[in-house]
């Protein structure tokens, strides 16, 4: 009978002063798994983060000849960095929405649902282990500050690693939001694709919104991606301002404030996150 | 042990009708004797044209604690919609359900913590380690990082997956990686541990493997065992059961008496003299019982079949009749089924006989 005697003193020694730290273990469950995952897929961690850096090489690279520097105030890579960060965050917090998805088909949701915990718990669990994973990739790829002619100032990395966690926190949010409400990995798939091309070339990371006609610029107005690429490349010219590139996000010819934007995308992913749990609340 | 059945074969009826108003029966144990009790339980689905499908219509249940009950039905009868009302997974649509003490429909968190649940397809991370696996689960259920690491251990060495612990769990075979799913129930040992199919998709060796494992389990740690299944030998070596058909309870109770209740065992003497042996067996068997003699040898139907053998041997011997074999076969939980459905468990197989002649192993004496 030991195994009844254990369970009772765990239960009886104060249920309710419990209750909040049994929440919190669980969410670094979670959170734990990403991370041992992130660690024991090394080739599938180093392709996501060859993909962005290819870009700011490659693309980069052979486009800063052509586009004059004047046009944006910066070299085109200098230019791209920001949008290369926003790329390299967004892959793994989409990866959270996919995960979602494949464990219910897998039958590991329901494992998880049978832990004595809320729900809510297990979805925040989830959000905070695909930020972090975001955020960690979003670290390694500062290392590449030095090609776009960036200096090595602790401070603009540190508010850019801030910057990106609060991307990568949005994009996860709104992942999972899709995620909750769809059954098929393939459905999600499919809406990726047609979704995201759209979402990245309408976040200024690749080209500035001024060169965009009127209606492009006002689906990218309301472009989470767009406030994230915006942020990040304001944080760059608030500590190097020779490095201030053409304006992103404009509301009616007049840039938001730097921190309107911050809250922005975080109400947008909280907004995001509590309609997920509401769905995701729904007894099956 | 068998005083429920008579008590709820009187009972339900009346309790189904006001089942969410009305609190259980008293019996005769006290109400912490046991391990899961359900009454009138009903779980209903919207079906076609505003109808209402009943996967569990009106359920009773008794299940006390530190036994293996089985609960058995065929496929599609309402078990894996019971099982997950009983863990808290699915609300009730009427009835109540008491798990480990705790009401399912008001405290479904604290049941959760006092359950663990094995499903029929179950899932670990195949990318991660079996102790990463086992390790993170404990942590989902509440366990301080230390008590985490403690009981991860203790379960692998249960599960004797201990010298394959650091590896990734697409390597190991189906029965290891089901042991490693039983295990991981077992991190925050729960009082009641559910089983939904346990060795369904197993070979024979792993199957046998499993239900070792299982009764370990039991005989250390005391844990009530609730295992739905389909194979009719499986549930034959629990202490009690329950047999459903479309999501009505048609028998609870120990496999002997299910089996006692509905018949007598045959037993089959093939002797040198047959309508001798009949005359001799006639005189050692009460007056009411019937002995035909037929191709297969003498046949007659009693209780105990198998302890009569013996005596009739030893008659016959006396009378100068030689015993060539004897057989004893008990009637199956097959039999059970059949008797309170008309339908075979073996659903497509109309050979009861068959059933009989796959059972016929409690062998006499020659």
């Amino acid at each position: 009978m030991s195994a009844l005697t254990w369970e009772s003193s765990e239960t009886t020694g104060g249920e309710r002063t419990t209750r909040l730290r049994r929440e919190l273990r669980a969410v670094h469950a979670l959170v734990h798994r990403d991370l041992l995952r992130l660690a024991g897929q090394r080739t599938h961690t180093a392709l996501m983060l060859l993909h962005p850096a290819l870009y700011l090489l490659i693309l980069g690279g052979g486009l800063a000849a052509l586009i004059p520097q004047a046009s944006l105030g910066v070299g085109y890579q200098a230019y791209l960095f920001p949008g290369m960060l926003m790329m390299t965050v967004q892959t793994p917090a989409i990866m959270v929405g996919i995960r979602l998805i494949t464990d219910r088909e897998s039958g590991y949701l329901r494992e998880l649902l049978m832990a004595p915990v809320r729900r809510s718990t297990l979805l925040l669990g989830s959000c905070a282990g695909g930020t972090l994973t975001a955020a960690v990739q979003g670290a390694v790829l500062l290392g590449l500050a030095g090609v776009a002619g960036l200096p090595y100032d602790p401070v603009l990395l540190g508010l850019l690693l801030a910057g990106m966690v609060l991307a990568s926190f949005t994009v996860t949010s709104l992942a999972l939001a899709l995620a909750v409400s769809l059954r098929r990995a393939e459905t999600f798939h499919t809406l990726l694709g047609v979704v995201m091309m759209p979402l990245l070339f309408l976040s200024g990371g690749f080209f500035p919104l001024t060169a965009l006609p009127a209606w492009a610029r006002a689906l990218s107005d309301v472009n989470p991606l767009a406030y994230a690429v915006d942020l990040l490349r304001r944080i760059i010219a608030l500590r190097v301002p020779d490095q201030a590139a053409a304006a992103g996000i404009e509301w009616a010819g007049r840039q938001p404030p730097l921190f309107l934007e911050a809250a922005l995308l975080l109400a947008g992913g909280v907004v995001a996150l509590l309609w997920a749990t509401h769905r995701f609340n729904r007894p099956e | 042990m068998q005083r429920h059945v008579g008590d709820d074969d009187l009972a339900p009826a009346a309790l189904r009708t006001a089942a969410p108003a009305s609190p259980p029966a008293p019996q005769d144990l006290p109400e912490s004797a046991y391990a899961i009790r359900t009454r009138g339980l009903v779980k209903s689905y919207p079906g076609p044209e505003g109808t209402t499908t009943r996967a569990v219509d009106g359920l009773d249940l008794d299940v006390e604690r530190g036994e293996t009950f089985a609960f058995l039905g065929p496929n599609g009868a309402g078990k894996s919609t019971t099982i997950a009302m009983l863990c808290a997974l699915a609300r009730p649509t009427a009835g109540r359900a008491t798990v480990a003490g705790v009401d399912v429909l008001t405290q479904p968190r604290a049941v959760r913590r006092r359950v663990g649940m094995l499903f029929q397809h179950s899932a670990v991370d195949p990318d991660l380690t079996a102790e990463q696996n086992l390790h993170i689960h404990a942590r989902l259920y509440g366990l301080s990082r230390r008590d985490a690491r403690r009981r991860t251990a203790e379960v692998l060495e249960t599960a004797d997956l201990t010298d394959r612990r650091r590896s990734p769990v697409r390597t190991l075979s189906g029965g290891m990686r089901r042991r490693l799913e039983i295990a991981r129930q077992l991190l925050h040992a729960p009082g009641v541990l559910f089983l939904d199919e346990p060795t369904t998709g197993l070979d024979p060796h792993a199957r046998a493997q499993v239900w070792e494992h299982l009764r370990t389990l039991r005989e250390r740690h005391g844990s009530t065992l609730f295992v739905t299944t389909h194979y009719l030998e499986e549930a034959e070596n629990c202490d009690r059961l329950a047999i459903i058909d479309r999501g009505r309870l048609v028998a609870q109770g120990a496999p002997d008496r299910l089996k006692a209740a509905i018949g007598d065992d045959l037993v089959v003497l093939r002797t040198g003299d047959d309508a001798a042996a009949q005359q001799v067996v006639r005189r050692l068997l009460p007056p009411d019982r019937a002995v035909t003699v037929d191709a297969d040898g003498v046949s007659l139907r009693v209780p105990g079949g198998s302890a009569w053998i013996p005596r009739l041997c030893a008659g016959l011997e006396a009378s100068g009749v030689a015993v060539h074999a004897a057989s004893a076969t008990p009637p199956t939980l097959d039999d059970v089924f059949f008797h309170h459905t008309g339908r075979s468990l073996d659903a497509p197989q109309p050979g009861r006989a068959a059933a009989h002649a796959a059972t016929a192993r409690t062998g006499g004496g020659r």
